[in-house]
């Protein structure tokens, strides 16, 4: 079986995000780019999951500029197979990835998609759902433990108030939380081979994909500052502000 | 001229950074606190190590090592110079001289180190021997075919968790028209061999937890099979191997001047005082330009000391001239990242004043910071006569 890992890049989770001057978006020049933490989750579970014999071929695909590549580049050096670059120039809104995606899905026919639950900057949380519905695949979203035997997969999810077992039937895409594993760190045969393992790039144009953008970004801004906390005496102090001055309750 | 690092080399960079920053950065208070490292940390260190493919990275690949080349190998000490050192230890890069094993040695030193298995620790110094080598009082003298050790070494860094010792001890004298010479043979000596105790070293002001030893030889007795290289070949193996161990202490310094400067930084962007941050009043944002100025020369001077290895250019000037700056820029760099900070920087609650303490050795390890500028002069007048 294939496993498709879609990776994306973004500021890293280091950096501490900048609003433009303009407040047309977030400061990128210079600034440090990783892949998505919960992707490496993903890629990590496909390597495990090829690792036990399970698959046999983990392919990582990242839609974006050609910076892109580093980021696939760093897949392939924890261990992935192959890499797919789709060219794109400018930023692709969550449908449109989905959409792109799922003609990967139907070039390369996985067994399985593994992907982060949610970008750390946009958090959209939405791709991966997208892409099952457009596929009409089944779905595990917010997943921290998956076994599979068969065509059949049992996920975790974590929900409020425990864990949730659910049975989905292959192939599926399977959106990937915290606390599934924690991602290995390159290794260096793994670096030192990633250059020679096979790079395809192709054009949106290519996917015959509308990616337009729907959405108008109006105006960028940073939170408002937190003002500093009060410490109240006592139980009755607190009741009597949440009361008259917060009138919450 | 090419300045950029290669995909595979920005690889190696980004993934020790995250590694030193992610194992190593969260245990350094607490080595600190305790002057060692526990055992069960070294090899979780060490057992991750190996299992990223990265233990012995500076050694080829037909031995078993990750096959860096000597720039891409400074470039991944320069990432491990972030953390502490007592730590550090542990992403094994065991001594290159260890090549120069042959027959049975390959298997019982060389094989072993490069797997992780056998730790070395490298002894040269003498209480009566530190930059003057040859000066030493550590003798091996014949007893029917084995050799008869004894003497003193001291300073011998790593030696508290090392499983065997690479020994440099004198085999004879000979008589020069300069006057007397000592003839140096380097010996593979196992600790609890007979005759040789590995006593503790003296504790430093820099580098806690990153220990020294003191080893003594009282009529230990070794066969043949222990003189790594050629008996009297001493030089000649320090000289093939150990020419290169002064990039380490200064990619070391850069990345650890990194370090600092960051600090230093991020503190300037945030601080304020008189109703401004600090880092737009110009004695402050001067020390900024000034720092990163020198840490980038000394990071230039370094990488390109061990390019000229990798080209086969002779480098020995450059590389004396790497450890000498860098090594003094980080004595400068984390002086001032101290003075931006003010106070604070000198509580416990920063590593700022460790890395201040860290950095005095710098300039006496491997090679003074004399002694480095005496090599570096010396090379410039010899060919003119001088």
């Amino acid at each position: 079986m294939k496993v498709l890992v879609p990776i994306k890049r973004v500021i890293d989770y280091n950096v501490k995000v900048r609003v433009k001057a303009d407040n047309s978006g977030v400061e990128l020049a210079n600034v440090k780019m990783a892949m998505n933490p919960f992707d490496e989750i993903a890629v990590e579970q496909a390597l495990r999951l090829k690792e036990s014999g399970g698959a046999d071929e983990v392919v990582v695909v990242s839609i974006g500029p050609s910076q892109n590549q580093e980021t696939i580049r760093t897949g392939l050096a924890m261990g992935a197979d192959r890499g797919i670059h789709i060219e794109a120039s400018h930023d692709i809104e969550p449908l449109a990835v989905a959409k792109l995606l799922k003609e990967v899905v139907t070039r390369e026919n996985p067994g399985l998609v593994f992907v982060g639950k949610q970008a750390i900057d946009d958090d959209c949380n939405q791709t991966g759902q997208m892409l099952a519905a457009l596929l009409g695949w089944a779905q595990g979203t917010f997943v921290s433990g998956i076994e599979i035997s068969g065509d059949k997969a049992t996920v975790i999810r974590e929900v409020d108030g425990g864990l949730e077992h659910l049975a989905i039937s292959m192939p599926a895409v399977v959106t990937v939380d915290l606390r599934l594993n924690e991602p290995r760190y390159a290794s260096l045969p793994n670096i030192m081979k990633a250059k020679k393992k096979p790079l395809d790039s192709i054009s949106v144009e290519e996917l015959g994909v509308d990616v337009s953008p729907r959405l108008t970004v109006i105006k960028v801004e940073e939170p408002e500052a937190r003002s500093a906390g009060i410490k109240v005496a006592d139980v009755s102090e607190l009741v009597n502000k949440l009361k008259n001055e917060a009138k919450v309750i | 001229m090419q300045f950029g690092l290669s995909e595979e080399q920005e690889l190696i960079v980004s993934t020790v950074r995250s590694f030193v920053e992610t194992e190593i950065y969260p245990l350094e208070d607490e080595v600190e606190k305790l002057g060692h490292v526990p055992t069960e940390m070294g090899q979780a260190i060490k057992q991750k190590v190996i299992d990223m493919g990265f233990y012995a990275s500076n050694f080829p690949d037909h031995v078993g090592g990750g096959g860096l080349n000597n720039l891409e190998f400074a470039l991944l000490e320069r990432e491990l110079g972030r953390g502490s050192m007592a730590l550090t230890h542990f992403f094994g890069r065991p001594q290159n001289i260890l090549m120069a094993c042959k027959d049975e040695q390959i298997e019982k030193y060389l094989t072993p180190a490069v797997k992780g298995e056998r730790m070395d620790a490298l002894a040269m110094t003498e209480p009566g021997a530190g930059s003057d080598v040859r000066g030493m009082n550590t003798t091996a003298k014949r007893a029917g075919g084995d050799w008869i050790l004894n003497g003193t070494k001291h300073f011998i860094s790593g030696g508290d968790h090392a499983d065997f010792f690479i020994v440099f001890v004198a085999t004879g004298v000979d008589d020069t028209p300069h006057g007397p010479k000592k003839r140096i043979t380097c010996f593979l000596v196992d600790r609890g061999h007979p005759g040789f105790e590995v006593l503790p070293g003296y504790n430093s002001v820099s580098h806690a937890g990153y220990h020294n030893v003191i080893l003594k030889f009282e009529e230990c007795r070794l066969p043949d099979a222990q003189v790594l290289g050629e008996v009297d070949g001493g030089f000649e193996v320090m000289n093939t191997w150990l020419y290169a161990t002064r990039i380490t202490v200064a990619t070391m310094c850069v990345g650890r001047a990194r370090r600092a400067f960051d600090y230093a930084l991020t503190y300037a962007a945030e601080r304020k005082q008189f109703g401004k941050q600090i880092g737009k009043f110009q004695g402050v944002s001067f020390k900024l330009a000034d720092m990163i100025t020198e840490i980038d020369a000394a990071d230039w001077l370094t990488l390109a000391s061990a390019w000229r290895l990798d080209q086969g250019l002779p480098a020995n000037r450059e590389i004396a001239s790497a450890k000498l700056y860098a090594s003094e820029m980080l004595a400068r760099v984390t002086d001032e990242a101290i003075q931006v900070y003010g106070g604070m920087g000198l509580m416990d609650d920063l590593p700022l004043a460790r890395f201040w303490r860290d950095a005095r050795v710098e300039r006496i390890w491997d090679g003074t910071s004399e002694i480095q500028r005496h090599i570096i002069s010396r090379d410039l007048l010899r060919p003119l006569g001088g």
